[in-house]
């Protein structure tokens, strides 16, 4: 842990090579202003002028200019992806704000004040002391079924959005059911339809009236979008077909919960396999509270990371 | 008679123009005047190239006439068909103006039966009581049955002018413009295409017809007009 | 029965183009509910210009293009706002394109592309939607196992009815088509025309028919105009124009054709 950073040294970053949070303040500036502008429109794809960042577009870069423009020297930044603190890219990037904002880091989604997420919305519910910030790497719903830029604009300006339904159409023409199952388009507060990023669609229903703030960066794109709290967030459906998120027949493998999004493991090269909480800081406290799942001690056995020997 | 006027033609005259051949004039007609009431029939005589068809095919805004009026009782007002806009022009033919010609030149790959029905469907029946007046009317014309599914094309002459004559007597329209009814058909047929021109005329119909059968002539005309002596200096 | 408004007005509708050549110039026709109207001409003659600036493609350098938008009376369709000149074209307007892939969504499906205009309306429930698109596809003999296919896997002439039944299933009271069957087989050609005129007769849908082909207009269209240099030289019935042009130009288009 570095020391605490002071108002007096907070333009510049810990090493002193980069201003705090590495982009400088103009920069923070008009990517803030371009924030108020998305969260006054729900669901707008706000333009801002995108900065190269020292990673690649597609390792969040929209989301990370995102964090930058809105981390203070009190934020307590979790980072996620596919749901796990502990995966490359939720390391680096917290590394890289530790590195260039000191700020404190958490894996808990409760202690956390900024939560940079790719993939997946936290099982705890979030607060109003929290903002979520997702990576977005197509923030246009339409795109794939329109491709001319100009032409999506006016659909949006002009609420043009049965071109969304053909798409959930060719879904159940093809399949019988809606198949999109990750960045199912939502309809923002009765007005915007909106690309929820690569969420799982059973994240969806946690968007609506979330007492957090949530902001979308679009790092290649240079667009950034927001939900401001409290606002109605509706995925799209037939009548006939309603929208309904995943479920999964069996409990976490090792610690036992229900109702939460669950990723498959492989244990061995036989075959064998569990579900697991895709949260994997949920499933943590979960099993800190001493819940033990079916498939608990076999993990162990394995040593499994994350299972209940790692636990602790 | 003393019925009123359905149609009547007023300084009528006809000359064409062809541009593509140095603007030579080609007049066919000029002055005409005639006025044909209520269940009246008139026909046109006149040897072979008198005109007796492009006047009939002016009095249908087939053929624009080149001077004169032709006033036609249409919704119980006279109407000029000659300067009308072709909006009115098409109403009238829907409303009020059947036309039988000579040559059958419909539809392409549409069955006879169709070809008659839609006559009746333009007036307003519904397509069901459209089309069961349209095989009514071609098994009075005897025309086969095997036939009314059957697009007309491949038809023989008589075939074809019965198709015509269907499509023109389907609906009971205030005028009839006939260009030999009964040219191609053998005295059966004839027989049968007179009887349904006599009920038309007794239906109220005014009639102007085309007709070299003089027995069919005097049977079904009340006068005649001789289109030669109209003729028009060249 | 026909004691109705027009349904479309043109007013001296002209256009030229930025280099100063004519588009089109002078243009004034009505259009009524249930009317054809049949639009003939070279290359060059200026007819898809016109077709541009009556569809709301192209805002004419003079003169008015009105609409009866909504029932609601006459308006200049290039002073609507274009959230509300989209609106129409997506209801009361439909555009059959030369090219069917300019009218369709081919990575949709037949269903999808039909389906499209009832989701734009709001149409919500997919049952309903489907079996309207199976419908419309039924009405232009597209068999029901295609309509999960996509347009690409379909003939140039089944794209083409596919197109027709998806601006119809929207019951528009204006379609405008441009050389409709241009680019198919004869025999296709043959086909597409009877369904063509079959359709129109059967909705009472207003057209305008924009074709270098008089046998397409003979067969769809009341009434007919011939333009020439940007210009409207004659316009009446259809029949009268075919059968006793007044124009030389008009007689030298007639005449050119084999009578077949």
């Amino acid at each position: 842990m570095t020391a605490p950073i002071t108002a007096g040294d907070a333009f510049h970053s810990i090493d002193g090579s980069y201003n705090f949070a590495y982009l400088d303040e103009q920069t923070k500036r008009m990517i803030r202003r371009t924030l108020l502008k998305a969260i006054a429109i729900p669901g707008y794809q706000a333009p801002f002028g995108g900065r190269e960042m020292p990673m690649a577009y597609g390792w969040g870069t929209g989301g990370i200019q995102v964090t930058a423009s809105i981390i203070g020297v009190d934020d307590c930044l979790k980072v996620i992806d596919q749901g796990a603190d502990d995966t490359t890219n939720a390391v680096s990037i917290r590394r890289f704000f530790k590195r260039v904002a000191g700020v404190a880091v958490t894996e808990a989604t409760a202690e956390a004040t900024i939560i940079q997420t790719r993939h997946r919305i936290p099982e705890a519910p979030l607060t109003e002391d929290q903002i979520i910030v997702y990576q977005v790497p197509q923030p246009e719903p339409l795109r794939k079924l329109e491709p001319r830029e100009a032409e999506t604009r006016k659909m949006h300006a002009y609420s043009e959005y049965g071109l969304m339904h053909v798409k959930l159409y060719e879904d159940i023409a093809r399949h019988g059911e809606i198949t999109t199952t990750y960045d199912y388009p939502v309809e923002v507060n009765a007005r915007h339809v909106m690309a929820p990023s690569p969420i799982p669609k059973f994240d969806n229903p946690k968007m609506q009236m979330m007492p957090a703030l949530q902001l979308f960066g679009a790092g290649r794109e240079k667009r950034i979008y927001a939900i401001p709290p409290y606002t109605q967030v509706r995925s799209l459906d037939f009548d006939d077909h309603p929208f309904a998120v995943q479920t999964f027949d069996t409990p976490c493998g090792l610690c036992d919960a229900t109702g939460v999004f669950l990723d498959e493991v492989i244990l061995d090269d036989k075959g064998d396999h569990m579900f697991v909480c895709s949260d994997s800081d949920h499933c943590k406290g979960r099993r800190q509270a001493g819940h033990v799942g079916p498939r608990a001690a076999a993990a162990a056995r394995l040593g499994f990371p994350g299972s209940a020997g790692d636990g602790a | 008679m003393t019925a009123e006027p359905m149609l009547t033609v007023n300084g009528l005259a006809k000359t064409f123009v062809l541009h593509t051949q140095n603007g030579v004039r080609l007049p066919v007609f000029a002055n005409v005047d005639f006025s044909v009431a209520a269940g009246q029939c008139l026909a046109l005589t006149g040897p072979s190239g008198a005109g007796k068809s492009t006047l009939l095919r002016s009095l249908y805004a087939n053929y624009l006439p080149s001077d004169g009026q032709i006033m036609v009782r249409h919704r119980g007002r006279m109407l000029d068909l000659a300067s009308a806009e072709p909006r009115q022009q098409l109403e009238v033919r829907r409303e009020t103006i059947g036309f039988v010609s000579q040559f059958l030149r419909v539809i392409p790959r549409i069955p006879a039966e169709v070809i008659v029905a839609e006559a009746a469907i333009a007036g307003g029946a519904s397509p069901e009581d459209a089309l069961a007046a349209a095989r009514e009317l071609l098994r009075r014309l005897n025309l086969p049955e095997r036939l009314w599914s059957v697009p007309p094309a491949t038809f023989s002459g008589g075939e074809q002018q019965r198709v015509n004559i269907a499509r023109g007597l389907i609906r009971p329209f205030p005028v009839l413009l006939l260009d030999e009814p009964t040219a191609s058909l053998d005295p059966v047929n004839r027989r049968g295409a007179v009887d349904l021109i006599l009920a038309a005329k007794a239906a109220g119909a005014a009639v102007v017809a085309i007709c070299h059968d003089e027995d069919v002539r005097a049977e079904i005309a009340d006068m005649t007009f001789d289109v030669s002596s109209y003729k028009a200096a060249a | 029965m026909t004691r109705s408004e027009p349904l479309m007005e043109a007013a001296g509708v002209g256009h030229i183009y930025a280099g100063g050549q004519v588009g089109c110039e002078d243009v004034s026709f009505r259009l009524y509910p249930g009317e054809v109207l049949g639009i003939v001409g070279e290359s060059g003659s200026g007819k898809s210009t016109l077709l541009s600036c009556l569809a709301g493609a192209l805002e004419p350098s003079s003169g008015q293009v009105k609409f009866d938008v909504g029932r609601q009376g006459l308006r200049d369709v290039f002073q609507l706002s274009e959230p509300e000149r989209r609106l129409l074209m997506r209801t009361e307007w439909g555009i059959v394109r030369q090219n069917p892939r300019d009218g369709l969504r081919m990575s949709v499906s037949a269903g999808g592309n039909v389906g499209e205009r009832l989701m734009a309306v709001g149409e919500r429930h997919y049952g309903q939607i489907r079996d309207q698109a199976l419908d419309w596809l039924g009405r232009v003999e597209i068999a029901a196992d295609r309509v999960d296919h996509l347009p690409r896997t379909f003939s140039g002439g089944m794209q083409q009815r596919v197109q027709i039944a998806r601006i119809l299933v929207s019951r528009p009271r204006l379609v405008f088509m441009d050389e409709p069957t241009g680019g198919l087989d004869v025999s296709v050609q043959a086909r597409l025309l009877d369904l063509l005129r079959g359709l129109v007769r059967d909705l009472g849908v207003a057209a305008v028919v924009v074709t270098h082909d008089l046998a397409v207009v003979r067969l769809l269209s009341d009434r007919l105009m011939v333009m020439r240099h940007g210009r409207v030289v004659e316009h009446g019935l259809t029949d009268r124009v075919l059968d006793d042009p007044q124009h030389p130009y008009s007689q030298l288009l007639v005449s050119s054709v084999l009578q077949a």
